[in-house]
């Protein structure tokens, strides 16, 4: 079963009009962890925010749960939860008393869901005499998780949770997300970091309102036109310029301590031929190998 | 010996009994890359704000471009740019007009900056947006442009806060094109990232923990110092055992 069914949606901004949402389609199965991976502009706070009823579409059409995002709206509320990018809670309700609100909300009672929270709310329940507005970051984070679940929805939107968030919380935020997805919950995130897609079962790779592509991450990095390569030197911003100018070089972009570059033809010299030329031109310390292309690697290659 | 143009020795910041920035030491070469990273709630943000002189030390000394942090605070504004993610131009005014309100701020005259502002623009390729307001922008134009308008009077460093956060991975790295261009000319890159590829752009990286620097070395240094294949997890073998989770 579906859980999320997107048709031909469409939302512009403005006059003249913006397209931020541009026709999209997708699917999101009953219990899947799906992500919408893109930059800042790419429409996925829109889409959430359509899907969850906050913002009307200006065509096209979208179900959550079954229950159509115009005609349903009250069904879908009751059923969803929402964690927005920007920290929405009440900064002058304490930790406790904000759970307790968000329960209240949806007719029902943090005891009652607390089994699905207890994971998360026992790591701030020692601030819950806080006032929201005083937490930390990576406590707001957290509570806004925790009252986006108390009342046990379906499907669950996070978006950009691990934005502005450092590496170590990031891993903790997505050891969270895996615990929730046991409990059968339906769960759509969104993150500009490409390197979390990976932690996805499926993703859609947004650009400026279209998506660039939608599959397993597995069958996206399959999907890479050639055969990539890392290659380093002892003068990375001088081998970069080089390579550009390189005849031979098809495609070439910094990652990290390598240079990830394509081939337009690849013959059995291919690799020593450049390595050569390298040499000549000064280069020392050379590393070219045959690497597996990353999500950003594909990212890159759509966009082109 | 390279030109030192940042020097902390023991640079301390607290507020009551918190102490945010804790004894920190550390030297920043001319022209030089230098990453300025830390879990959320390690003092990053307190020690960039001492070394832009917004901030006075509660302890320890430190120089910024040969002035010091406590007492010519508004000749360091001047011999630096500063740019971050939060905060970069004003929207609601022109391109043109932003370019000339920074640069008349940073103390350009008015002849410098119609030559300066037309060069600008010029390289970016934005004449057809000149007119446009910078709202009207994509986001990857305006952190181009911002980046651009932070160095225009040729500071001695550039101070960028995440400049990168939400960006395109095709216009990150033309960014990071334009720091190695700034690099190039001698102007010193202090950057902070919260993308551990970026810090292997960088020349020497230093790592913040619970308002102390824990690591501070090139990235191929630190990676062997740690006996880890990447920044990645550098990063989390220093931070995982943070006690302050801050923003």
């Amino acid at each position: 079963m579906m859980d999320v069914q997107v048709r031909g949606l469409r939302k512009t901004y403005g006059k003249p009009p913006v397209t931020a949402v541009d026709t999209i389609s997708f699917d999101v199965k009953k219990g899947e962890l799906f992500g919408l991976i893109g930059p800042d502009g790419a429409g996925k706070t829109s889409i959430f925010r359509m899907l969850t009823t906050l913002l009307l579409p200006d065509g096209g059409t979208a179900s959550v749960n079954g229950f159509d995002i115009v005609k349903d709206y009250k069904f879908i509320r009751e059923r969803v939860g929402y964690m927005p990018g920007k920290f929405s809670l009440y900064q002058d309700l304490t930790v406790e008393e904000n759970l307790h609100f968000f329960a209240t909300l949806f007719n029902t009672t943090v005891e009652e869901n607390y089994a699905l929270v207890k994971d998360i709310y026992i790591q701030i329940e020692p601030f819950k005499k806080r006032r929201a507005g005083n937490l930390s970051g990576g406590m707001k984070q957290k509570l806004a998780l925790c009252c986006a679940l108390i009342h046990r929805p379906l499907v669950l939107f996070l978006d950009e949770p691990t934005t502005g968030v450092d590496t170590v919380s990031r891993k903790e935020f997505w050891e969270m997300l895996k615990r929730l997805k046991e409990q059968g919950i339906t769960i759509l995130v969104s993150t500009p970091y490409m390197d979390e897609a990976t932690l996805c079962e499926r993703i859609a790779l947004l650009q400026e309102g279209k998506i660039l592509s939608i599959d397993t991450p597995a069958n996206i990095i399959r999907s890479y036109p050639d055969q990539l390569f890392a290659i380093k030197s002892d003068q990375m911003s001088w081998l970069l310029k080089e390579l550009r100018n390189n005849p031979e070089v098809k495609t070439c972009n910094s990652f990290g301590e390598y240079h990830h570059i394509s081939f337009k033809e690849i013959a059995a010299d291919t690799e020593s031929a450049l390595i050569n030329y390298l040499k000549k031109a000064g280069h020392s310390n050379l590393e070219l190998f045959k690497t597996a292309p990353t999500i950003e690697d594909c990212f890159i290659n759509l966009m082109n | 010996m390279q030109d030192i143009v940042i020097k902390t020795d023991k640079l301390t910041k607290k507020f009551g009994d918190f102490i945010a920035t804790n004894q920190i030491s550390m030297e920043v070469y001319k022209g030089e890359i230098f990453g300025f990273l830390g879990a959320n709630g390690a003092g990053k943000t307190t020690a960039m704000k001492m070394l832009c002189g917004l901030s006075i030390p509660s302890s320890g000394s430190a120089t910024v471009a040969g002035f010091d942090v406590y007492t010519q605070r508004e000749a360091i504004k001047k011999s630096i740019g500063y740019m971050s993610q939060k905060f970069s131009l004003y929207e609601d005014l022109t391109v043109i007009e932003n370019i000339e309100f920074f640069g008349g701020i940073y103390g350009l005259n008015r002849k410098a900056l119609k030559e300066k502002s037309a060069k600008l623009i010029e390289q970016l390729g934005l004449q057809p947006e000149a007119a446009k307001l910078v709202g009207a922008l994509p986001l990857g134009w305006k952190q181009k442009l911002a980046f651009s308008v932070a160095i225009l009077h040729e500071p001695k460093i550039v101070f960028l806060d995440e400049p990168t956060g939400g960006v395109d991975p095709v216009t990150r790295r033309q960014f990071w094109d334009l720091i190695y261009d700034a690099a190039d000319r001698g102007i010193t890159v202090f950057v902070t990232t919260h993308y551990m590829d970026e810090a292997e752009y960088c020349n020497r990286i230093s790592m913040m923990v619970d308002g102390f620097i824990k690591a501070l070395d090139s990235p191929a240094n630190l990676k062997k110092q740690f006996n880890v294949p990447s920044m990645d997890e550098v990063f989390f073998e220093l931070a995982r055992g943070a006690q302050r989770k801050a923003d």
